[in-house]
């Protein structure tokens, strides 16, 4: 569905009216510019390209295909697949406004990326005993059995490299809306170190019992 | 965004070891009132929105102690009492005292 592309700002808090605290995260979400639309007839699926940002040095054939939407320059293009493309025309702006307070949105990013790490904290081992003669302290432990099957299972969960995924947090709930300052306050927490960029989704409409 | 809503109250400036008087606003079946707690102030902690302020009352020989949110709508106003000396910023040490040796000098 239709969303924004914005930038992690920060974490902090709002008190609701009954001074209840709720923990934010402020995104920032400048307008975004309708680059292309994509249709079922044309590409074979309808979408929207949304272009933000600046960049010093475009490619030509990026700059050609912002022709479109009378652009310049453009930082990041990403496309949101949309059922209803006709509602939408190349140049045309989105902002903060797409969204309301309280609507529950998806919101995807890159998280950080943690390095090289071990098998405790990359998928939660509980390691070996600290104490009592042990000197297996944080390792995997033993990787399968031995003749049968005689190799270790495929997808075994090993240390390796750790963070810098893309990672979708679904149902945020948006707390606040500042249009003014371009501003959308989502409840809890997001992946990504502040400044990253952040794609931020509408919730497809549900599908009622029944219909296909 | 947050600067501006912190800056919408008047908050005084008021430190550990000060005696304050906090209205708390208060929902009782739909009704609000404001209820008072008067005490020392024994620690300020955190910073921005999510500033927070113990203050600390004995009555009938039972310690209470109630964490404020500085920035909270349900705060209408922060009244002091008696300015305090004090030498440091948190005063737990009054919580194993009693009587006059819990008693904190007036600063002038």
């Amino acid at each position: 569905m239709i969303g924004l592309i914005g930038k992690k700002r920060e974490m902090t808090q709002l008190f609701e009216e009954d001074g209840t605290v709720v923990p934010v995260t402020l995104i920032e979400a400048k307008p975004c510019v309708v680059t292309q639309v994509k249709t079922e007839e044309k590409d074979g699926y309808s979408a929207v390209q949304l272009g933000v940002g600046q960049k010093r040095n475009v490619s030509k054939p990026i700059k050609g295909h912002l022709r479109k939407g009378k652009l310049e320059t453009v930082k990041y293009l990403i496309e949101f697949r949309v059922s209803d493309p006709e509602n939408y025309s190349e140049g045309q702006l989105l902002d903060v406004k797409i969204f309301s307070e309280g609507e529950i949105i998806d919101v995807s990013s890159f998280s950080k990326g943690k390095g090289f790490q071990g098998v405790v904290k990359r998928h939660g081992y509980s390691g070996g005993p600290e104490t009592h003669g042990s000197t297996s302290h944080r390792v995997p432990g033993s990787l399968g059995a031995s003749a049968t099957p005689g190799r270790v299972v495929k997808g075994k969960k090993l240390p390796g490299r750790m963070g810098g995924n893309r990672v979708t947090v679904k149902n945020l709930k948006i707390a606040k809306v500042e249009q003014g300052e371009n501003i959308i306050a989502v409840k809890g927490a997001i992946p990504g170190s502040r400044n990253s960029i952040i794609i931020l989704r509408k919730k497809r409409n549900k599908k009622k019992k029944g219909e296909k | 965004m947050s600067k501006k809503e912190t800056e919408t109250k008047e908050i005084p400036d008021f430190n550990s070891g000060d005696t304050v008087q906090v209205f708390v606003q208060i929902q009782e079946g739909g009704k609000t009132r404001i209820q008072r707690f008067q005490g020392t102030v024994i620690k300020k902690k955190g910073g921005g929105v999510s500033k927070t302020f113990t203050v600390r009352k004995v009555t009938q020989g039972i310690g209470i102690e109630r964490i404020f949110p500085l920035h909270s709508p349900n705060i209408e106003k922060i009244k002091i009492i008696r300015r305090g000396k004090t030498r440091r910023a948190k005063l737990y040490y009054l919580r194993e005292r009693k009587g006059k040796k819990a008693k904190i000098k007036e600063a002038r």
